[in-house]
């Protein structure tokens, strides 16, 4: 099958153009992050007239970076970890059992992903507030219900792309581990969970960067102790001067653990992400 | 033992059933309810007792006289128009780049990595680095358009005015593009080489195989990820919230910060609610008609 002769001369162009318009954002994050102030302050300049590692060292002092990441690290660490686990038993489920009610349960889970997250947020605000002052427990502006509300985000696809990597693991293994006397718990941890590693970590890391990067819920349930990343960030641009260069320098910082993630997994993601969608 | 054998899958289920009512359900339960309700700041704390208020939240609402129904009206269009711009940009730069990504050549694994780094961006970091690209005099959107290329004379505003709704479709876009490339890359594999091979033996061309197998292939995987993107881009918050901050300009008020700023602003969450309703009944209806329609065509082809 051949290519027309212009192909090459398309894809290059159009490939280029993409490239241009995705990567000039990032190039401006990298190359601002080591600009001192005065250059991020003036006219633009493409190319940096000096260099310094200064806005890296500052950015801790003029918002406090270091408690917001330590925020954003533990909300979405056990947030992610308690959703994996949680998601593992319901698309086990799923997958293994035929029960009155399997439809209903994931056709409802799957369809609150395409609610608006503004509809929960008055009524959570308002319930978090409320369990709060009954029951002496600290839901709002605190990490516990960031945490609660942040592992039912990722839930719906975790649960669904899980379930789609179960029903890959042929049963005929989990029947053979039964027959040696496991139950199917057991047939779950010894066999199903092993041949299903690379899909639970796609998964995990999913679900951490959904938290790492959620704005709304975050900009309303927290406080200044436990805000997070998504609105402490904003910080820097409501001093006197505005920051650039530390904020390009914090970005960068906050972005390269689920770049690195995402890119390192990206192929497991993507059998996740898409396998819905090409079924 | 039978017993257990019953009620296990139940058992397995219940945790994702007990935080989905918790966090979904029971809160858009709740929602409905506080719809009906009288609900201002003197209830916050005390909520049951406010008054009922019957449907005045949304006749309110929906009155195309009133200032709040008119501004409501205002945010939906502003909405309407963005969504269909992004959704169909996402979707053209997502074909074109899947398109030209087909075969093997050198640096192809990079670019492709490299393009998908937007959507693996937490969207504060991305759409703060636009911020900082659409700043009036330090950044690098007036430096290009007014110093190098003398395209306007005066330098133009980006994050207030009426340039700020193309600001807001350009960023959605760069952070949407590359899930749509991705879904439609996954979905350009999935298509068998025999359909490209018999298309070129009966003498069909690249544009012709385009037309006659890319596309009609990919019709399935093109109906959800429409609907999906729509959805997003739809009840999209994050974007216009770290752009431009707690104050939304007036042309680009998309209906999530619309009925945000409304609840919060006003603590009127009676009102608020309301909104939040009708704006699901809406997405309700749309994906209804949409998924008919899409799975009629299907059909009939």
């Amino acid at each position: 099958m051949r290519e027309p002769r212009w192909l090459p001369w398309a894809r290059w162009a159009g490939l280029g153009l993409l490239g241009l318009f995705t990567l000039t954002p990032l190039y401006v994050m990298l190359t601002s992050a080591i600009k001192p102030l005065r250059d991020v302050q003036g006219d633009f300049h493409w190319i940096p007239t000096t260099i310094t590692l200064r806005p890296f060292a500052d950015m801790w002092r003029t918002v406090p970076l270091a408690r917001y990441f330590a925020n954003s690290l533990i909300v979405s660490s056990v947030a992610a970890l308690v959703s994996v686990l949680i998601a593992i038993f319901a698309a086990y489920a799923i997958s293994r059992f035929r029960f009155p009610g399997r439809r209903i349960f994931s056709v409802t889970v799957l369809s609150t992903q395409m609610f608006p997250g503004i509809l929960f947020l008055l009524p959570l605000f308002m319930i978090y507030v409320n369990l709060g002052t009954a029951l002496g427990v600290e839901l709002y502006a605190s990490r516990t219900g960031l945490i609660i509300t942040y592992l039912t985000f990722s839930l719906p696809f975790s649960i669904w792309m899980l379930a789609g990597y179960f029903d890959s693991i042929p049963t005929a293994l989990d029947e053979a581990a039964q027959v040696d006397g496991s139950g199917p718990i057991g047939a779950l941890l010894r066999v199903v969970l092993p041949a299903a590693t690379p899909g639970i970590v796609a998964v995990a890391i999913y679900a951490f960067m959904t938290a790492w990067g959620e704005v709304l819920f975050a900009s309303v349930m927290t406080d200044e102790s436990s805000r997070t990343l998504a609105v402490g960030l904003q910080g820097y641009a409501t001093e006197n001067d505005v920051y650039w260069n530390q904020i390009m320098a914090a970005s960068l910082v906050v972005s390269v653990p689920v770049v690195a993630g995402f890119l390192l997994l990206q192929r497991y993601l993507v059998q996740g992400l898409t396998a819905g969608a090409v079924k | 033992m039978r017993l257990r054998r019953v009620a296990l899958p139940y058992l397995l289920i219940l945790p994702a059933v007990l935080l989905e009512l918790l966090v979904h359900l029971v809160p858009m339960l709740i929602g409905i309810g506080m719809s009906f309700l009288k609900l201002t700041q003197f209830f916050l704390r005390n909520w049951s007792a406010a008054p009922f208020a019957g449907l005045d939240n949304y006749s309110v609402a929906v009155d195309f006289d009133s200032a709040v129904g008119r501004s409501l009206l205002h945010s939906f269009l502003v909405t309407v128009a963005f969504t269909v711009l992004t959704v169909g940009l996402s979707w053209l730069f997502g074909i074109c780049g899947a398109v030209l990504m087909q075969g093997s050549f050198r640096g192809r694994a990079v670019l492709r990595a490299l393009f998908l780094v937007p959507y693996a961006l937490p969207v504060y970091a991305g759409v703060i680095t636009w911020s900082f690209l659409l700043q009036r005099d330090s950044g690098l959107v007036n430096h290009v358009l007014v110093d190098q290329l003398h395209l306007f004379g005066e330098r133009p505003f980006w994050l207030i005015g009426a340039n700020s709704f193309w600001s807001l479709i350009v960023v959605c876009v760069w952070r949407s593009w590359p899930f749509s490339f991705l879904v439609l890359m996954a979905g350009l594999q999935n298509i068998p080489d025999d359909l490209y091979e018999a298309a070129a033996i009966d003498g069909a061309g690249w544009g012709r195989r385009l037309r006659a197998v890319t596309l009609p292939m990919l019709r399935p995987v093109n109906q959800v990820l429409v609907l999906v993107l729509f959805l997003w881009t739809f009840n999209d918050f994050n974007t216009p919230y770290v752009l431009f901050g707690k104050s939304a300009p007036h042309e680009a008020d998309l209906i999530s910060i619309h009925i945000y700023q409304s609840s919060f602003v006003t603590w009127n969450f009676g009102s608020g609610s309301a909104m939040s309703v009708l704006l699901l009944l809406f997405l309700l209806l749309v994906t209804a008609v949409y998924l008919v329609a899409t799975s009629r065509r299907r059909n009939d082809a």
